[in-house]
Formats: structure tokens, C-alpha cells, sequence
């Protein structure tokens, strides 16, 4: 239990700051960040498995969250019939070409000796391949594009729950992991990071400007949702009678009829985006401890002790026997999944899926600020760092408001640079971020909760 | 004449302005693998940085044109420049002095110095954003066009009009005088050497009496000459905003890594390659072979390769098959 305390401290201390969210703001606000902390908190799951298990740099965080987010389209929107039937065959053309070029690539690459012939015709081979695919899907791209451009304009998907995507965002996301990983893992650590955030700049290319398969940056809105919606809440008895209990003490102060009737329709109306939000923090909470429970089996597990062996001295862990490379490959899939699953979850509360809002500060860079003051290697402590960092990102606003109140409290309103610097709010959390993650850098490089390895 | 018509339209659309984004593009290469080569840490801040410069270069120009001081067809912004370079270097140097020193004497692995230029990255966000604002500014001035696109067809008689942005003239220029002055320095005085050594052997470098303290101070001084003129540069031709400075950081590092990283020389060329490669491969082709080929052969398309959307992408993954063919770059730079 001793050993333990710092964990349960740090843990209590933020529950208790989002209370106090919910208390002085509203809980609205409360529950809607605590609902974007458990995502932040699977994201850093994922990137501390690959970080903190393994070393694995990966800067490429935000492409298998907007792949998560693509699953989640993929699955849930319904099929827009139309659009098969106008350029669904040359699509499932260009994906058999595409198959049958990798196959053909595979083909070349093991019955032949690696020559300059081999790579010349390789990359002949792939130039033709575009072109070849470029002219077959292009009348059909145009004719999908012009089924009804205002709303669908895309091929759909395929209508079913969306919850499922969560599991096809991981495994569309571990697809591009071994990709990636197949090609990059070699490289030296920060040649790494700058390969990985650079080919998630081209997914999101491809997500952002295929609009037949994402809309593109024509957004895709009102995704079917897990929990009920507000609307039908509203009209239920059964909550408003949950409501009615819930608030009986404020209700029963009201004497007059209509007055008490409208109190109630505030309060359900209130209520019912409460509920809303609990539910999805029920989902979410479920999601984070599932994969809490594998993360620390498999930490203390003999692989998780590989992997840290792997980690600290990769040349020793290769002379044991063990193939450094196969792992690596291994956990990168293992990471990216993770993180995939967080992107189907985010595209998931919104109900809406905006390819344009993808950008490297918020879903890579972020990201590795909570894993880096969470405490990298230790998954309470990325979980933490989740909670924390995401807290201060959403709070930094009001508090910057606040402390620039404070300190200027003599000019008046009408000076310039006061004005100035009140407008420029917002970018205050920019600020903070990096001074902490500057500050927990210096004086506490492994995180407010560090790495513990416990020899059972 | 028709050939002409088709080498002046390659001229307009490809070749000037490949020139000057890739002039652009190599500043900030150089930039990146100077601090690479030397002090040994891929720089995440680097847009930023750039950004900063440029904030303090604009900043400057703005109170000069208030003075009402001008360079009349010039920009205000060139004399502006040695203000907003004398404040990069101070903001460097400080950066360094309070956060990569401590490092550096820790003799940290270089991801941790990556992950520590992220929290500079950040800081030096906010810094720009909260000075300047996220808007868009245009702070040139003076006369825009050296040849204009009509005066060019009235004086030629050619279909196609050729148009010479006055930026892109001082670009290019700027550009070659700055290099060239900083080859002559790294190759022939003894501080260019001896930053060649530090970088080559550092150990070997101590030993031989080199001053560390005085590499990295003019490591900080090079960088921040070629952030900020790198910066403004692309600011007077384009526009200031800090999300693309900070987006300009991905084909900088591309070109960096494309000349091989930790070779300036290479960086220079890699500038121009990642631009050529991106207007090249996503230019529409149908105009030029309208003038080349018979009327019969005339193309339906827009013989357009890559839909322009892409034209980062195509720089990226020029870098992803560098990586893998060659990872030490075209031009040979340090080896992973």
C-alpha cells in the first residue's frame, strides 16, 4: 500500500481538480473533460508502450488517430447505394490492382538477387502501377463525388454499430504500423521521429483530399452514436421521473405549478447531455481499464521484461537470442492499435468526423507531453500524464485569464497591452505546455510518476 | 515559336518559382543541419524559430515604415533584417543558455534533446502567437513586379507571359550571397574549420584546443542569420502566418535529411530538390503540350501527376525512399 501512495495521491489530486471543475464551472464542462482525458489517456497508452516498454520513437501519433477516426466513419455510416452503383466497380478495381502490384513487388523482391535492375524495375513498376490506378479510378471518383454532394458524395460504409469501429480502428491502425514499421524501424531514433511524423502528414493528406471514401474536408457529421441522444431523453418518462428524484429537494422549494413545471423541463434538459456524457464516460472507463490490466500483465509479464532487456541494451538483448527486430515490429503494431482505438473513440463522442482538424500539435506533439510528464514506462503514470496534461490544456485559458487579471489589476481595461494580451488568451496554453514539459525535463526527467521495476 | 511559347510558360509556372521555394526551403535546411552537425540534435523548433525571426523582422519594418523610413522600390523589410537577426540570435542564445546547455554538459542522448527542442517548440509558439497573433500578415512593400506578364507579351510578342516577382529576384540573391558567404567561412577561415572538426570528432577537437563554448555561440549566431533571413524571405514572398511556419518545418527537414544531414552543402541542393520535386510532380502538364505536340495529339487531361493537394506528401516521400535507399542522404552526410 505504502509503495502506492504517490499514485493514489497524484490520482486523488486530480479527480479532485475535475470536481472542482464541476462544482465551480459546471459539469458539463467537468464531464466533458474527464471524457477527453480517458482518450488522452489511451492515446498515452499506447505511445508509453512504445516509449517507455521499448524506446520506439514514434512521432506519428496523429495519423492512426485520424485512421481510428476513418474506421469509425468507415463502419458506422450507412452504404450510400447510389454511389456503388456509380463508381463502386472501378474502386474494388483499383483495390485489386493495388493488390495485385504489392503481390507482384513481393514476387519480384523474393525470386530475384537484389541488384540495381531489381530497383529500377521496382520503381518502374510502381510509377506504372499509379498511373494505371489513377485512370482506371478517376471517372469513377468523379461520378461518386457527384452523388449528392451536399451530404454524401463518399461511398458510405457499412452501417453498422459504431462501436465495432473501435476495434477496426485499432486494426486498421496496426496495418499501417507494419507498414511503417517494416519500413522505418531501422533507422537511428530521431531519424525515426522525423520519418514517422512525416508519413502521418501523408495519411493525412490522403484522408484530408480522397473525398470519395472521407468527404474530405467536407466534414462527415451526425455519426450514429452508442448512447441515447438528448432529444429522446427529453421525452422519456423514465428519466424525467430519474430527474424529478434527483432534484426533488430544489423542486419541492417551488410552490407554483407552471413554475415548477418549466424548473423541471431546465433541469431535464440540463440533465439529459449530463447523462449523455456519463454514458460515454462509462464506455470510455471501461476501454481504459481493460487495456490497464493487459499493459501492466504484459509489463510485468517475461515479454514485458524482454522488452525492457530490449530497451536498455539492444546489442546484449540480441546476443541472448532474442530478435530485436521481430519485437520492435511487434510492439509498434501494438502501440499504434492502441492509439487507434483512441482516435475511433474521440471521432466516436464527437458524432462527427473533420479530416482538417488533424494537425501534429495537438495529436502528436500533446500527446508526447503527457507521456514525458506522466512518466514514461509507467502506465499509471501515462494515464496521469493524460489526465493532467489535457486538464491544463482546457484550464490554461481561464487560469492565464485569471493570473493576467491579477497582475494588471491596477492598468485599466483601455490600456493596449492589457487589451493585448487578454485577446491573446488562448495561446497561453501553448506556454504552458512547454514550460512544463521543459520544467519535468530538468528536474524530473522520468515523469511525475517514474518507471518502477519491481523483481517479483 | 512555339517552343519558346512552351519554355517560357516552364519558366513561369516551374522554373522561378522552384528557384526561389527552393532557395527558401535550403536557408532552413542549412539551418537544421548546422545544429545537427554541431550540436547534435534534430531541432523540432525549427519553423518556429524561423518564425520568431521573422515576427522581429516584421515588427521592426512596421515601426521603420512608421518612421516613414524606405528603401523606396525595395522591401522595408531588408533593413529591418539586421534587427530582427540581432533578436533571433539573443532569443537563441538565451533558449540555449537556460535549456540545451544543461544538456549538452549531461551529454544527453540526442532523443532527449528532441524531445526538449518540443518544449522550445511549444514556448516559442506561444511567444509568436501572443506578440503577434495566429493572423496572416503581409509586411512587404516597394515595387512587386520587375516584369510584369503583359508587359512581357506586349514587348515579345510571345503568347505567354513570363511575370518576375521582385521577391523572387531578392530571394534568389540573397540566397547565393549568403551562401556563398558561408562556404567561404566554414571552408576558409579558422573558426569554419574548426566548426568542421567539432563536428567531424569532438573529442579530437577538444583535444586539439578548439573552444566548445565558442563553436556553439557561433553555431547560434550562423543559425540565427540563416532562420531569420530564411524566414523573412519566405514572408515577403508569401505571407507571414505561424501555422505554416511550423508546417515549413516538414520539407525542411526533408531537404535537410534528402542532402544528407550534417552536410550544409548537401542541405543547399536538398532545398532545391524537395521543391523542384514538388512543383514538378504536381504541375498540370497541359498547357506545355499544347505547344509541343500537334493539334491532333492534344492532351484530354490535365496531365497533372499528383493532384496538387499532395505536394507535401511528394516531398515526404521523396524523404521515405531516401531513407530507405540511401539513409545517408544524396550527398553523403553523417552515417546513421
Amino acid at each position: 500500500m505504502r509503495k502506492n501512495l504517490n499514485v493514489i495521491a497524484a490520482y486523488s489530486i486530480m479527480m479532485v481538480l475535475i470536481l472542482l471543475v464541476g462544482i465551480f464551472q459546471s459539469w458539463n464542462i467537468a464531464l466533458s473533460i474527464f471524457n477527453l482525458c480517458l482518450i488522452s489517456a489511451v492515446m498515452t497508452m499506447g505511445a508509453n508502450i512504445q516509449w517507455g516498454y521499448a524506446g520506439l520513437i514514434n512521432f506519428g501519433i496523429m495519423g492512426y488517430t485520424a485512421l481510428g477516426g476513418l474506421a469509425a466513419v468507415i463502419i458506422s455510416v450507412d452504404p450510400v447505394q447510389e454511389a456503388w452503383r456509380a463508381g463502386g466497380f472501378d474502386i474494388l478495381m483499383c483495390l485489386w490492382l493495388i493488390i495485385v502490384m504489392v503481390l507482384v513487388i513481393r514476387f519480384i523482391l523474393k525470386n530475384f538477387e537484389k541488384s540495381k535492375l531489381r530497383t529500377y524495375s521496382i520503381a518502374g513498376l510502381i510509377i506504372a502501377a499509379i498511373i494505371i490506378i489513377r485512370v482506371t479510378a478517376e471517372p469513377g471518383i468523379e461520378k461518386i463525388e457527384t452523388v449528392n454532394p451536399a451530404t454524401t458524395g463518399f461511398l458510405g460504409g457499412f452501417g453498422l454499430p459504431i462501436i465495432f469501429s473501435w476495434i477496426v480502428g485499432a486494426l486498421f491502425a496496426g496495418g499501417l504500423a507494419f507498414i511503417v514499421g517494416k519500413v522505418a524501424l531501422g533507422l537511428r531514433a530521431d531519424y525515426l521521429a522525423i520519418a514517422t511524423l512525416l508519413i502521418s502528414e501523408i495519411v493525412i493528406a490522403i484522408i484530408k483530399h480522397e473525398d470519395w471514401l472521407t468527404r474530405g474536408v467536407k466534414n462527415v457529421i451526425g455519426l450514429k452514436r452508442p448512447a441515447p441522444y438528448e432529444v429522446d431523453l427529453q421525452t422519456t418518462d423514465w428519466f424525467i421521473n430519474l430527474v424529478e428524484k434527483f432534484k426533488s429537494s430544489k423542486l419541492d422549494l417551488i410552490t407554483d405549478l407552471s413554475e415548477r413545471q418549466a424548473a423541471l423541463n431546465q433541469f431535464v434538459i440540463e440533465g439529459s447531455s449530463i447523462f449523455v456524457k456519463l454514458c460515454y464516460s462509462g464506455l470510455f472507463l471501461v476501454v481504459v481499464i481493460i487495456l490497464l490490466i493487459l499493459t501492466q500483465k504484459a509489463l510485468y509479464s517475461p515479454w514485458g521484461r524482454m522488452m525492457r532487456a530490449i530497451r536498455d541494451n539492444e546489442e546484449a538483448a540480441n546476443a541472448m537470442g532474442k530478435n530485436v527486430v521481430k519485437q520492435h515490429l511487434l510492439i509498434f503494431i501494438l502501440g499504434s492499435a492502441i492509439v487507434g482505438i483512441a482516435g475511433a473513440m474521440l471521432v466516436t463522442q464527437d458524432g462527427l468526423f473533420t479530416p482538417g482538424s488533424y494537425r501534429p500539435m495537438r495529436y502528436t506533439f500533446l500527446i508526447w507531453v503527457m507521456v514525458i510528464v506522466g512518466g514514461s514506462g509507467n502506465n499509471f503514470g501515462a494515464i496521469l500524464g493524460g489526465f493532467v496534461v489535457w486538464f491544463l490544456w482546457i484550464e490554461a485559458a481561464p487560469i492565464s485569464m485569471f493570473l493576467i487579471n491579477f497582475f494588471t489589476a491596477g492598468i485599466p481595461e483601455t490600456n493596449a497591452i492589457k487589451a493585448h494580451l487578454i485577446e491573446s488568451v488562448p495561446y497561453f496554453r501553448f506556454l504552458l505546455m512547454g514550460l512544463g514539459l521543459l520544467f519535468i525535463m530538468r528536474y524530473r526527467p522520468k515523469g511525475i510518476l517514474p518507471e518502477k521495476i519491481e523483481i517479483k | 515559336m512555339d517552343l519558346i511559347n512552351a519554355i517560357i510558360l516552364l519558366l513561369n509556372y516551374i522554373f522561378i518559382p522552384g528557384l526561389t521555394y527552393g532557395s527558401q526551403l535550403a536557408l532552413g535546411a542549412i539551418f537544421v543541419t548546422l545544429i545537427y552537425g554541431i550540436l547534435r540534435f534534430a531541432n523540432f523548433a525549427t519553423g518556429d524559430m524561423m518564425s520568431f525571426g521573422t515576427m522581429m523582422t516584421i515588427l521592426f519594418t512596421w515601426y521603420f515604415q512608421s518612421l516613414g523610413i524606405s528603401l523606396g522600390v525595395l522591401p522595408t523589410a531588408l533593413i529591418a533584417l539586421p534587427f530582427g537577426i540581432f533578436f533571433m540570435i539573443l532569443y537563441m542564445l538565451t533558449i540555449d543558455k537556460f535549456v540545451f546547455k544543461y544538456y549538452r554538459t549531461q551529454k544527453s542522448p540526442p532523443v532527449q534533446f528532441a524531445m526538449v527542442s518540443i518544449g522550445v517548440m511549444f514556448v516559442t509558439q506561444a511567444v509568436v502567437r501572443i506578440i503577434i497573433g495566429p493572423g496572416d500578415r503581409r509586411f512587404f512593400d516597394g515595387e512587386k513586379f520587375i516584369i510584369k506578364a503583359r508587359e512581357f507579351k506586349e514587348m515579345t510578342g510571345l503568347n505567354e507571359g513570363l511575370a518576375l516577382k521582385s521577391t523572387q529576384v531578392i530571394t534568389i540573391f540573397v540566397t547565393i550571397v549568403l551562401v556563398s558567404l558561408l562556404f567561404w567561412f566554414l571552408n576558409k577561415t579558422k573558426t569554419g574549420k574548426s566548426m568542421k572538426a567539432y563536428s567531424d570528432n569532438e573529442d579530437l577537437a577538444l583535444l586539439s584546443g578548439i573552444d566548445p563554448k565558442k563553436i556553439v555561440l557561433v553555431t547560434w549566431v550562423i543559425a540565427g542569420i540563416l532562420a531569420t533571413i530564411g524566414g523573412a524571405l519566405y514572408g515577403l514572398d508569401k505571407s507571414f502566418k505561424p501555422f505554416t511556419y511550423f508546417n515549413n518545418m516538414l520539407p525542411i527537414f526533408a531537404a535537410a535529411i534528402v542532402g544528407g544531414i550534417g552536410n550544409p552543402f548537401g542541405a543547399f541542393l536538398g532545398g532545391y530538390v524537395i521543391a523542384f520535386s514538388e512543383i514538378l510532380l504536381t504541375y498540370a502538364y497541359k498547357k506545355f503540350f499544347m505547344y509541343i505536340l500537334p493539334e491532333s495529339m492534344e492532351p484530354e487531361g490535365l496531365v497533372q501527376l499528383l493532384s496538387t493537394d499532395y505536394k507535401f506528401a511528394v516531398s515526404f516521400s521523396i524523404l521515405v525512399i531516401v531513407l530507405l535507399y540511401r539513409p545517408s542522404g544524396i550527398f553523403k552526410g553523417k552515417v546513421l
